[in-house]
C-alpha cells in the first residue's frame, strides 16, 4: 500500500498571516473608495441633467458634515491607492532603456507619482479658476 | 561547547503521513554559533536530536534551490538565513506554503515539475541549423534582454509567496511563467505562438492579481511578477491580433 498522504494546508485567513498580504488587501480595498467617488460624481451628473434647481439640491447635499468627512477619508484612501499603484508599476511593464541603461524602478515610480501630482494640481487650478 | 555558543529554540512543523492526521509543532533547543544558518540548525536537529526529521538540501550556498522553507512565515532559502538574526526569539520553520506536505519540511513538487515541462523550456528555432552551420549567434544586448529571467534556480519560494497559487494550484505560477518569458523573448527562439496558448489559458497569467510578493522573496532577483505582468499585455495583444491577422496571434 502506498504510504504517501500529502497534506494540503488550508488557505482560510491567508491574508492575515503575512504583513505583505495585509498591505496588499489594504491597497486593493482602497479601490472601493475610487469606485465610490466615481458614483458620487456620476450622481452629480444625473442631477445636472435635470436642470439648475436639481443641481443646487445636489450641491447643498454635499455640504453635509458627514459628506465632507467622507471626502477627507476618500482623499486619504485614493492618495494611498495612487502611491501603491505607482509602487507596483515597474513590475508590470517592459524594461525602459534610456541611453543603453535600464531605468531603475525608483525612477518609474517617482515619475508616475510626479505626473499624478502635477495632473491633480493642474485640474484643481483649472476648476478653481472656473469656479471663482 | 565554546563560550560564545548560545541556545535557540527552533519550532518545526512536523508531519508524518504514516501516523499523523495533520501537522503539529515540535520545539527543539539547538546550540548555535553566529555563523550558523537555519539549515545548519535543522541539520543539527537531525544529527543529534531527532533523526526522523525530513528536509531537502544540497549546496548550502543559495544556488541549488533545494532548501526553501517558511522561516517565521516568510519563504526563504534556509542556507542563507541565519539563526543569529532571530535569537533570542524562537524561530519557526515550516514546509513551503501552498504546496502539499509530503513529510515534515518536504513538499510535493510534482505539479511544479509538470508546469516546467509544459512551457517547453528549450529553444524552438524557426529553422533548425545543422552542425555544419554552427551555433545560433546572439549579441550581448539580445542576451541582456532575457538574462534576468534565466537566473531562476527553481527554489519555488515565489510559489510559496503567491496566494493565487495557494487558492488555485492549477495556476502556472511565477517561476514557470518567468522561464516561459525567458524563451519567448530569446532572439534565437520562435516558439512564442505555441507558448502563448498557455499564457492565454485558464491556468495562465490572468490568475495573477499583482500581489508582487513573489518578486520580493526571489533570492536571484528574477522578478517573476514582471514576467507574469508583461505577459498580461502580451496576452491581450495576442487576443486582439486574431481580429487583424487571419491566423491570430497564438496557434
Amino acid at each position: 500500500m502506498n504510504k504517501r498522504r500529502p497534506y494540503v494546508r488550508p488557505m482560510a485567513g491567508w491574508w492575515r498571516k503575512n504583513p505583505f498580504f495585509v498591505e496588499y488587501m489594504i491597497h486593493e480595498g482602497t479601490a472601493l473608495f475610487v469606485a465610490a467617488y466615481a458614483l458620487i460624481l456620476l450622481t452629480g451628473l444625473v442631477y445636472l441633467s435635470r436642470g439648475e434647481a436639481a443641481w443646487n439640491v445636489w450641491l447643498e447635499g454635499l455640504k453635509n458634515p458627514w459628506y465632507i468627512a467622507f471626502h477627507w477619508l476618500a482623499l486619504a484612501a485614493v492618495s494611498y491607492h495612487t502611491y501603491t499603484w505607482f509602487k507596483i508599476m515597474p513590475r508590470t511593464m517592459p524594461p525602459v532603456i534610456v541611453g543603453g541603461k535600464r531605468l531603475p524602478d525608483m525612477a518609474i515610480t517617482g515619475g508616475g507619482l510626479a505626473v499624478a501630482t502635477t495632473a491633480c494640481l493642474a485640474l484643481l487650478g483649472l476648476v478653481w479658476g472656473i469656479a471663482r | 561547547m565554546s563560550e560564545n555558543q548560545r541556545i535557540i529554540e527552533i519550532e518545526v512543523l512536523r508531519y508524518n503521513p504514516e501516523t499523523d492526521k495533520e501537522p503539529s509543532k515540535q520545539v527543539f533547543d539547538v546550540p548555535f554559533t553566529d555563523d550558523m544558518s537555519v539549515l545548519q540548525g535543522v541539520q543539527y536537529i537531525k544529527d543529534y536530536l531527532d533523526g526522523s526529521l525530513s528536509f531537502r538540501w544540497s549546496c548550502r550556498m543559495a544556488i541549488c534551490g533545494s532548501c526553501g522553507m517558511m522561516i517565521n512565515g516568510e519563504p526563504s532559502l534556509s542556507c542563507e538565513t541565519f539563526l543569529r538574526d532571530y535569537y533570542p526569539a524562537r524561530v519557526r520553520v515550516e514546509a513551503l506554503a501552498h504546496f502539499p506536505i509530503e513529510k515534515d519540511l518536504v513538499i510535493n513538487m510534482e505539479g511544479f515539475i509538470e508546469k516546467l515541462e509544459s512551457i517547453q523550456p528549450y529553444i524552438i528555432p524557426k529553422e533548425a541549423r545543422t552542425l555544419a552551420q554552427g551555433e545560433y549567434l546572439q549579441t550581448p544586448a539580445q542576451l541582456a534582454s532575457y538574462e534576468q529571467f534565466s537566473s531562476c534556480i527553481n527554489c519555488m519560494l515565489c510559489y510559496a509567496a503567491c496566494p493565487q497559487f495557494g487558492l488555485n494550484s492549477d495556476f502556472i505560477g511565477p517561476a514557470a511563467m518567468a522561464l516561459l518569458h525567458r524563451y519567448n523573448i530569446d532572439s534565437r527562439d520562435a516558439g512564442k505562438g505555441e507558448r502563448m496558448e498557455l499564457v492565454n489559458s485558464e491556468e495562465g497569467v490572468f490568475n495573477c492579481t499583482a500581489v508582487g510578493y513573489c518578486s520580493e522573496v526571489c533570492p536571484k532577483h528574477v522578478d517573476p511578477a514582471n514576467a507574469v505582468n508583461q505577459n498580461k499585455t502580451n496576452s491581450a495583444a495576442d487576443y486582439f491580433m486574431r481580429f487583424l491577422t487571419p491566423k491570430g496571434g497564438a496557434k
